[in-house]
Formats: C-alpha cells, structure tokens, sequence
C-alpha cells in the first residue's frame, strides 16, 4: 500500500536536482563565462604584463625569460618614446574633449526638444557609424580629408586649404570612430534629468549657460565618464589612424606595432602605458567624487 | 485699497490690469488641436491665498505654468504690477514657483538648493549663506542643510522647496499641487503652516489643487476650473453656497442637484436647484413642515456609518437624494433610521439654491 504522504517523482530529474543543490546550479552558471575570463581573459594580460619585464638576447634576437627594467625605462629615456606618449595622451584627451562638446548640446536637443521621430532618426545616425568597418570609416575620413578631397575642394574657393594629414585629422578622426560611445550615454543621462528641473533652474532665475554649467554638467558627469573610457582608452590604444589620416604622426600603437615581432618586451612594456593613463584618469575622475554618484 | 475691490468686478477682458497683482486676460493654451485653457480672465489682488480647484485635466495646472513662463501662451496676456509679462522668459519674472514634486536639485545639499537662486542675482557669496541659512531656520531644517535631497522625507524636501522659493522674496508665489504627495496628518499640518507663512509675508499665492476642502480651508477666493474655462470665481462661502454652475455644486462638497423638470414636481420651481445633504432633516413621516419648510416623503435605501456624520440615501419617487445627520450622540442613543423606513426629508425653503446652468 502506499503512502499518501509519499513524495511525487518530477517529471524532469535534472530540474529538480539543480533545484535542490543550489551550489551546483551556480557552478553550472559559472563554467563557461570563469573559463573565458581566467583562461582567455585575464591569461593573456598576464602574460604581457610578465613579457615586458624580458628581453631581447642581443645575440640571437630572441626573446629569453629573466627580468629587467630596462624596457620601462626606455619608455621614459628614449625622447621619440616619451613624446610619442605624451602626443598620445594629448591626442585622447582632444578626442574626449571634441566627444563632450558635442555630445552635450546634441542631447539635450534630442533627449528635451525633439520630437519623437526626430529623436529616433538622430539615434539611427549616431549610431550609423558603428555599422561600418573600422577601415570603411578610416578609408571615408582619407578620402575626404586627402590632398584633393571633398575638405580642399570646399576651401580652394576661399583661398584657404584643409589640414594636411596630421594631428587634427587624427583627431577629428578618433571623434568620428569613438563619438557613438559619449553621444549615447550623455543623451540616456540628459534624458533621466526630470523636466521641471530646467523649469525650476528658469524659475530661480539662471538662464541657459548656468542651467547647463549648474544643473545639466554635475548630473550627466557619470554618463560622461563613462562615455570617456571608451574614447579615451580606445583612442589612446589606436594606430591606425595614425597611420592612413596622421601623415607622420606616431601614437603608442604605432610604436607597438613596430615593435611587436622586432622586440616584443618592448611592445609588451608600451602596452602598459596606456593602461597606466587609464587607470590615473579613474583615479582623478574618483577624486572629484562623481563616481560616488554614479 | 482699490486694488480688492475691483478684484471682483473686473472679470471681463479688456479692463484694466491691476496695478498691484495679477492679471490675466483671455489666455488660452492649445496643444496641437486639443485646447487645454481656452479664453481664462481673472484678478488677483497682492496678498491674496487664491486657489485654482479643479479636476486633473482641467487647465488649472497649464494656467500656472503660462504665469510661471514654463508654456507660452497661445492668446491672451498675463500682467504683473500692471506689466504685459506675457512675452518674458521665466527667469525675467518676480515670480517663483513650488513644484509638484518639489523639483529640487538631487546633486545638491540643501543648502546649495536654496542659495541656487539667490546666485543669479548680484550678491556676495556671505550674504548669499547666511540668507539661505535663515530661510531654511525659517522652514525648521537648520540642522539638515548639509544633506542632500533624497536623505529627506517628502514632508522636508516640500519644506526646502518653499524655502529655496521664498527666500527669494517674490511678489508671487506659484503652489503646483504642493502637498499632493504627502500624507493626510503632514498635509493638514503644512496646510496651517502655508497659510501662516502666507499671511506674515503678504506674498501673493497661487495654488493650484484638486482637493476642494484643502481649496476652501486655505483660500480667501477660489476660481473652479473645468475643461479648460473658469465655472467661478469666489470665496469658499460664495462656491459653496451659490454654486454658479451645476458643475461646481457638485465639485464642492456633497449635493443634491435637483433638474427643472424633478424639482417643478417635487417642490414647484421650475429650475434647477440644489439642497445640501447636510441641510436635509430626516423626520417621521407624518409629521408637518414648517411655513417656512419644503418636504418630500422619502423611503431609506441604504444608511452609511461615517464616524462624525451618518449617511443616508434616499428614493425619492425614483429620484435618488442623498442626507446626512451629524452624530451628536453615540448610536444607540437616538432613535435611528433603518433601510425601508418612510420618512419626511424636510428642509428650510432658504436652503434651496437655485443654479443658473
């Protein structure tokens, strides 16, 4: 006879046992993204971070295990290294600059004013960019940018030519590559802003720039920073910009790249640089206490 | 003081603007094809507690913002003092607004949301603290001014919200729904409190609310908006005892509106009429009016138990009425009414207001 108080069988055995063991359930969670983050992930970083501190045998020119400074120093003894860092750093930080200045007016157009469709056209041509390849965009900015591009074409007229290949084209470049990255985010923190916040600003008497400086700039600050990474971080690891619209132009990737079959320690140590000016620009960006904020 | 007495008369458009206070003449407000204020006039004298009452809906809360300035009018003026404010941006105006849900600014303490508006104007940086520290005294939050606005309950930051607009000593102070969020004990206890701080400082207030009994215990007049237009405009005794529209009779209050057609049969007059529930006495039934009284034999339908008043609701010869009886003694004590009794529902013949439409 059986019991009434017997328990039921599930009808799904496996269901039932990840259900009752929950610890095996996390495990099963777990497995695929831990083995890409330990394996792949954080693996490969470490073993840059280790090959910068090897060396190149000057008599075979291979790479041979062991430590040594000498590749982080040459960072900063080295004149065309130590420039190149710090042309590079200027030219991420313009990048960001150009990415804020126009984010900002552009959001608060399309998170405040538009209209709906507006709006939605706006997000589709902002985010247009992200559709096309990283060398459609680079090959589009060459060709309107070169000696006989769209950009001279416009000035011949006025007696005045573009800019050559160089710096500001680099510039103007990583804008146009990384902008998708500052616009979206700054438009999402505009938008969150309540409406009768600008209307409280108007009614205590501050007009447009206050309201801007005051009110919309503190609030939008975490979206900013986060906008920022990308086009920080992104433009300072960028070489190829450099190379098809920079003219003579080297950045740190271009210094890796050179390097990175010739002396690998070397290439390895330069990859830390731009990590290290990442990390100092959280550190500053945690000082001013927007990320508490956030 | 001229100023009040003219309050009252000059409804029409193309008066004269007061000189001191608000006027508004034929300001309407569409939004695409829907008309949201259409052809509104009135005059309020400085100093007054003027309510705006009506349902959500009803323009009341777009009349405010074209005062404010936050919408552009799209006919009419708005005057200040006298002066065409109509075309100025709100940062031009004397006028400062409480916003619904406070507005204040969540990245800034306290005390930075008071002194926001005290920046725009030209006044060194000590004068500028210590004014905002006596407003924020003056609302009872001194010991809060280093918080930031979410660490405050709803009751504090309505407060702030008051402080950061008064401490810039407007002519005008606009109350959107200010005390809509709070609860029943808080609202009552701002109520009193608004109402003190109105009347030391002489600030004009415009306050907009749908709570008709907050409407009444704080204002001197009260204008009843309804789709958009004015039904009246008049103190709380005037809305509530001489109802201009059927609409307002029944916004204010409890009533009975009565049809010409029903009230030619029951009572003999041939318009429309309303008697207040509270004004209906419920008595045996063959018992005898009064000269000066009007009765109907009524059966009780249903009885309602409201703590300080009793309800009952009543047919009428198919027309339902309802009447209230204060309870003046415990249940029990008086012989009370039960469903299905006949009764008379009698009333004094000045109690029946005649309602014009």
């Amino acid at each position: 006879m059986t019991s009434l108080l017997e328990k039921t069988k599930s009808t799904m055995p496996i269901s039932s046992y990840l259900h009752l063991h929950p610890k095996v359930r996390l495990r099963a969670l777990l497995a695929l993204p831990m083995t890409w983050l330990v394996g792949v992930y954080i693996i490969s970083l470490f073993l840059l971070l280790i090959t910068a501190f090897w060396f190149i045998d000057p008599f075979t020119s291979r790479v041979r295990p062991g430590f040594t400074l000498e590749n982080f120093v040459s960072i900063f003894t080295v004149p065309a290294y130590l420039s190149t860092s710090i042309r590079t750093l200027l030219i991420a930080l313009g990048v960001t600059a150009l990415c804020i200045v126009l984010a900002i007016p552009l959001g608060i157009y399309m998170a405040k004013i538009a209209r709906p469709w507006v709006r939605n056209l706006l997000a589709v041509l902002i985010t247009l960019p992200l559709w096309a390849g990283y060398l459609v965009k680079l090959l589009a900015m060459r060709l309107t940018f070169t000696e006989n591009g769209f950009i001279n074409w416009l000035l011949d007229p006025i007696g005045i030519s573009g800019p050559g290949f160089g710096i500001p084209v680099v510039v103007l470049t990583l804008t146009y590559l990384w902008f998708p990255y500052m616009a979206l985010p700054v438009f999402t923190a505009i938008r969150q802003i309540p409406n009768n916040l600008f209307d409280a600003s108007a009614d205590l008497g501050q007009k447009a720039w206050p309201t801007i400086f005051r009110v919309v700039l503190p609030l939008i600050t975490p979206a900013i920073i986060a906008g920022s990474v990308f086009t920080f971080s992104l433009s300072l690891g960028d070489y190829l910009a450099a190379r098809f619209v920079g003219g003579s132009t080297q950045m740190i990737g271009s210094i890796i790249a050179a390097n990175i079959n010739l002396n690998p320690p070397v290439a390895a140590a330069f990859s830390m640089v731009p990590i290290a000016f990442v990390v100092m620009y959280l550190l500053v960006a945690r000082r001013t206490g927007s990320l508490e904020r956030m | 003081m001229a100023g009040i007495e003219s309050g009252h008369n000059l409804l029409n458009e193309g008066t004269t603007p007061l000189t001191s206070g608000v006027s508004i003449r034929g300001l309407s407000k569409s939004f695409g094809s829907v008309e949201a204020v259409s052809g509104v006039n009135l005059d309020i004298p400085q100093g007054e507690f003027f309510s705006m009452l009506g349902p959500s809906g009803s323009g009341k809360t777009t009349v405010l913002r074209m005062i404010a300035g936050f919408e552009a009018a799209s006919a009419g003026s708005i005057f200040l003092n006298g002066q065409d404010v109509t075309d100025q941006a709100p940062f031009d105006r004397e006028v400062n607004t409480v916003f619904q849900d406070y507005a204040l600014f969540p990245h800034m303490s306290i005390q930075e949301n008071v002194e926001f508006g005290l920046r725009a104007k030209k006044i060194s940086k000590e004068e500028r603290a210590a004014k905002a520290t006596e407003a924020i005294e003056q609302v009872k939050l001194g010991h809060l001014s280093d918080r930031l606005p979410h660490q405050l309950s709803g009751g504090q930051r309505q407060r702030i919200a008051l402080a950061r607009a008064l401490v810039l000593r407007p002519k005008l102070l606009l109350l959107d729904e200010p005390l809509g969020a709070l609860d029943k004990q808080l609202r009552e206890e701002m109520q009193v409190e608004l109402k003190t701080i109105q009347r030391e400082s002489k600030i004009t207030f415009i306050f907009v609310t749908h709570d008709q009994e907050e409407a009444m215990r704080m204002s001197d007049r009260i204008a009843v908006f309804n789709a958009g237009k004015i039904e009246q405009v008049g103190t709380p005794e005037e809305v509530y005892e001489r109802p201009a529209t059927s609409f307002v009779a029944g916004f204010l209050g409890s009533s009975n509106i009565i049809d010409a057609n029903s009230a030619s049969g029951l009572i003999g007059m041939q318009e429309m009429v309303n008697i207040r529930p509270e004004r209906i006495k419920l008595v045996a039934s063959s018992e005898t009016l009064g000269s000066d009284e009007q009765g109907v034999q009524a059966t009780i339908k249903d009885t309602a138990f409201l703590g300080a008043n009793t309800l009952f609701i009543l047919d009428v010869n198919g027309i339902t009425m309802i009447a209230t009886r204060v309870n003046e003694e415990l249940p029990g004590e008086t012989k009370g009414f039960v469903v299905g009794d006949r009764v008379l529902a009698k009333w004094k013949k000045s109690h029946v207001t005649s309602i014009p439409k």
